[in-house]
Parts: C-alpha cells; structure tokens; sequence
C-alpha cells in the first residue's frame, strides 16, 4: 500500500519530558524535532507495510530546517520524504497546510494518508481532517489502533467518555492518529545515517498548481498578534515548606469535601 | 444573512441516554454574547437520530431558533455531521458557526472549513465580535502564548470552543422570559453519506472504579516519573480517602488502567476535590476536569498550565509533598 504520512517539526518544550528518564536533553531547552504523534503515525505506517508491497512516502510542509523531522522518518523507515515549500507559505495555518498536502496527495496519490491527530505546539487538531475534506476522502480522527480488512482498514479510536469505537473504513482514507498502542521505533545509528542519503524532494506550491492567492483563500485565519497569558490567573498560591504547603492541602480538603 | 449556529453535542447511545453535552450550554452562551455584541441572532442546530427530543434541553433564553437535522444512522457519524453542517452553513450563511473542541466536532469541523473556505480556528479560549467581524483566542506554542486571530474576507466563521474555557449558560428557559425560539425541521437527504460503518462500541472500562463518581480525586501525571510510583500514590489516596485518577500518559504508559484516565478522551469529572500532583496541564486533560469544585495543583514548574484552572496551586515537589501529607495523615 502506497501511505503518505504527513508530519510536522515542532519546537519542544519542558513538558515533554520522558517517562523514563532516558531522554537527557535539558527539559527547558526549545528544541526541534518530529512531532510525538507524527512518530506514532510512522510507525503505524511502517508496521501496516511489513511484508507487504508498497510504499511510505513522508511529507511536511516547511522551509529548509524543518528537513530534520523528514530525517527523522527517513531514520525510521521511510522510502523517501516530500518536503512542500514556497515563501507564500510562511505562517501558514492548519487549512493553509491542508490545501498544499491535498494538492501533494493529488500527485502522489496514496491509498492511505496518515496524520498525527495534533501538533504538541499548535494544537488545532484540524489538519489531517481538513485535508481528507478538501481531497473529499472518507476519515476517521483520533484512531489509535489500525489494522487491515481485505482492501479496506479497521480502525479502533477512543470517543468522549473513554469507550472504544470500531470502525470500518474504505481506501483511500485520511486516518489522524493518537498515541495508542504502537511505540514509534528508535532508530539505529545506522539508520540514522543512511537517512542522510536517501531522498528529500523539495516541491514548491506552484508545482502544485498552488499560487499565492488561492493558499490565502484556504487560510481560515489570520493571527492579529500573540499576548502573553495572565500568569496563575486566580490560583491562590500555597507557599512554604513541603510540610507546610501540605498542612494547607489538607486543610482545604477538609473544607471542601465537607461543604 | 448572518447571525449564530450554534451545533449542539448530544450524548452517545442517544436512544437510551438523552441529553446534551454540557459544551452545548458553553455554546449557547458564547453565541448568546456574540449576538449581544452584533453578530446577529443565534440559532442551535441539533442534529441527530432523535434530534426532537433535545428541543427543550436547547431552547434556553437568547435561543431565536431550533434546527432540527434528523440523521439516518443512530450514532454519531463524522461524515452525515459534515454534510448535515454544510447544508445548514449553505442555507442560512450564519456569519459564526461555533461547535465543541471535542472528539465529535474535531472529526467533521475542519472538513466543513477546508471545503467552505470559511474561517476557521479549533480550541478556542475566548470570542468576541467587532467592527471587522469575529475575533477569537486560542493558545499558541504549546500554551505559552495567546494568539488573537481574525478571519478577514471571510463571510462564515467556524469556531471550536474548548470545553469548560467559556461559563454555560444557564438552565433558564427561553418561555419564561417570552422569547420561544421558532422550531424549524430540515430534512436533508442524509441517507448515503456516511462512510464508515461500525464495528463494534465498547463502553468504557468502568471496573474496579468509576473516578466520575467520586467526591476527591488524587490525579497524577507524569511527573510521578516512574511506574513504581503509581502504587505508592495509590496508597496516599487511600491514606488521605480520596480516589487515584491519572492523566492519558501514564495510560500510554501502561502504568495504569484506562478506567482511572480523566481527559477529553477519558472520563470527564467534576470532583468536590481535583488534587493534582505532577500534572502540567494539556488541553486534553483539563478539558476533563476544568469543572471540578476545587482545584489544588502542585507542580515544581511555576509556569505549568493546570496552575491557570486550579484554584490552589503550589510550586513544590510533588514527592515532597505526598511524604508531609502521608505523614500528617498516617
């Protein structure tokens, strides 16, 4: 199965600590790298691929330094890597980046297309969806098990409420996946370098048939300026030494399951 | 035309459970304040297999209309929601659209603005209407900013209003104050559109718990840092008579059992106690607990987003304090 997966470099901040504590990059840093749930989607895409033909074709829309995710995918198993760039794109918005990966999923023409269900920066939740709209493709979001039928897919997603939803759904279609049960490999040395030498094509919107004018018309908005949000808004703030901010916590339990 | 629609969330399994999500009464209000600042009247769509039964629930005060879009599957399906939106976005060119940033909305909204090419933003904190139309608030970088967006050009607006970040409106109905809303019933040829078929439901794993039900909820988060502690915090809850919750990590994790995870995708509670130890806070896991009575966060980073809905916040050790508490308590 040819399975575009549509990925994204994100700036890493403090919460995205490993459990583990394996992970030793200072959790402060702003680092950039894949996409958490872009990983997950990866790996979906490799493990539905395993023993069978195809293809795994990773694609982002974003300028040079944004190579690095594709890197990542290229490391993880990959075949090759698309990246969609042009000036008319810089700040893009979710539907902005869903109108270049349809215009890049109508040259590729996958079967499947996978999507992280979000970005850990952004957060809109939007792009995957607004891409299976634009390109008129049945989907399911939020999907954290995937598995073949025959020549359609079985999809398992987690609804409001915790209860598991079982779907069926026919290709070509646009999955946004959830962190779920398939761990995204680490990639080896090895891999690692030999993802330097595979392929990264860079395809500009207008080989696209995408001008200026019509990735504006796609955009759904326009960010007027960024504020910096109030800090602890509200929180009344215990301070002291463990034991006296403990003392305070049990205090306020008290009060409050007995009111 | 202009005016409010706005998409009322109802409950799964319609049939035997009815009734409206409560980011339906978060809808009616945001809607009914737009339409206080110009944007026009606001009318609640409701779509579904038993859509007639949900009438009353949404005609609340500053309800001018009803649309009722009955649907020929009984459940929720992403692709009917799509087709049903766009006929009502075609019919009535509302100039906002408001739906829940939820699971529901998240699988049909974006769609809806990518083919419409309407405005569109998803987790949305805060609306308002201008001179130049809507204006909203959304986090950016991870929430470590606000951005204000605006949707020039645009004639429809589509926004996803993060559960619990607006008050509900309340339970007045629109008849005692005059104003019933006008019931309209679109029937759409809905029939075909849907295209997925379902498997199989399976409810939530209530089991050994049901975190909904509890009155104090001890929730951890990553920050516990190791699976051996979840058992440890399990017995401080025990210690201190409150129920163990965790956030969706440590579900992934596999450290504990789904049935405990509270978040959009997870069980929803509301708690007379939130107590939460090493949990920063994501969108996901507040959407889930952001009504609960009293919130007490304790997280060594000050700038940890659970401290903006908590009521009581401490930049501590969390370790450190589980040790005075077990000790105070024990």
């Amino acid at each position: 199965m040819k399975i575009l997966v549509a990925v994204k470099q994100v700036a890493v901040l403090d919460e995205e600590f490993a459990l583990d504590g394996a992970d030793t990059d200072p959790p402060d840093a702003l680092r950039r790298r894949l996409n958490e749930l872009d990983a997950h989607s990866m790996e979906a895409a490799l493990i539905l691929n395993e023993g069978e033909p195809g293809e795994v074709v990773a694609a982002t829309v974003g300028d040079q330094q944004t190579e690095d995710a594709l890197r990542s995918c290229l490391a993880m198993g990959a075949d090759r890597a698309v990246r969609v760039w042009g000036e008319e794109l810089a700040g893009a918005d979710p539907l902005a980046v869903a109108a270049a990966l349809a215009a890049l999923a109508r040259v590729e023409q996958p079967e499947l297309i996978l999507c992280g269900a979000q970005s850990s920066d952004a957060a809109d939740a939007a792009t995957g969806v607004a891409l299976a709209g634009l390109l008129d493709l049945p989907r399911v979001a939020v999907v954290t098990a995937i598995e073949r039928d025959g020549d359609r897919l079985v999809v398992q997603r987690e609804l409001d409420g915790g209860a598991l939803e079982v779907l069926r759904v026919g290709t070509p279609a646009v999955l946004t996946v959830q962190a779920g049960v398939d761990v995204p490999r680490h990639a080896t040395l090895r891999a690692i370098k030999q993802a330097r030498s595979k392929p990264v094509s860079v395809v500009a919107p207008s080989e696209l048939a995408l001008d200026a004018a019509a990735l504006e018309a796609a955009a759904g908005s326009r960010t007027v300026r960024l504020l910096e949000p109030a800090e602890g808004t509200g929180a009344t703030l215990l301070q002291g030494a463990p034991e006296r901010i403990a003392a305070q916590i049990a205090e306020i339990v008290r009060e409050a399951v007995r009111a | 035309m202009s005016g409010v629609l706005a998409i009322a969330e109802l409950r799964r399994g319609e049939g035997e459970q009815l009734g409206v999500r409560p980011v339906t009464y978060e809808l009616i209000a945001a809607g009914r304040e737009l339409a206080h600042q110009g944007a026009g009247s606001l009318a609640v769509a409701v779509i579904g297999p038993a859509a007639d039964a949900h009438i009353d629930a949404v005609a609340l005060d500053g309800v001018r209309e009803v649309i009722v879009v009955p649907s020929p599957e009984d459940r929720f399906e992403a692709h009917i929601w799509q087709a049903a939106v766009e006929a009502l976005i075609e019919r009535r060119a509302p100039g906002v659209v408001l739906a829940g940033h939820t699971i529901d909305s998240l699988g049909f909204a974006p769609a809806v603005a990518a083919r419409g090419r309407h405005g569109f933003a998803s987790d949305v904190t805060a609306v308002s209407w201008g001179e130049h139309g809507a204006l909203a608030r959304r986090p950016a970088y991870g929430e470590r900013l606000i951005a204000e967006l605006d949707f020039p050009g645009k004639r429809t607006v589509v926004l996803l209003l993060r559960p619990g970040a607006n008050a509900p409106a309340g339970g007045e109905q629109a008849r005692s104050n005059g104003g019933v809303p006008t019931v309209t019933r679109l029937e759409l040829d809905l029939a075909g559109r849907s295209r997925t078929e379902r498997v199989e439901l399976r409810e939530a794993p209530i089991g050994e718990v049901d975190i909904a039900k509890a009155d104090f909820l001890l929730s951890i988060g990553r920050g516990v840092g190791a699976a051996d502690q979840v058992a440890r915090m399990e017995r401080l809850a025990d210690a201190l008579g409150a129920t163990l919750a965790v956030s969706g990590p440590l579900v992934e994790a596999g450290w504990a059992s789904r049935a405990r995870k509270v978040g959009q995708s997870g069980r929803t509670v509301a708690p007379r106690v939130y107590l939460a130890l090493g949990i920063s806070g994501a969108a996901q896991h507040l959407g889930g607990m952001s009504r609960s009575q009293t919130i007490i966060a304790v997280n060594s980073d000050p700038r940890a987003r659970i401290f903006d809905v908590a009521h009581y916040g401490a930049v501590a050790d969390l370790f450190e304090v589980a040790d005075e508490l077990e000790r105070q308590l024990g």
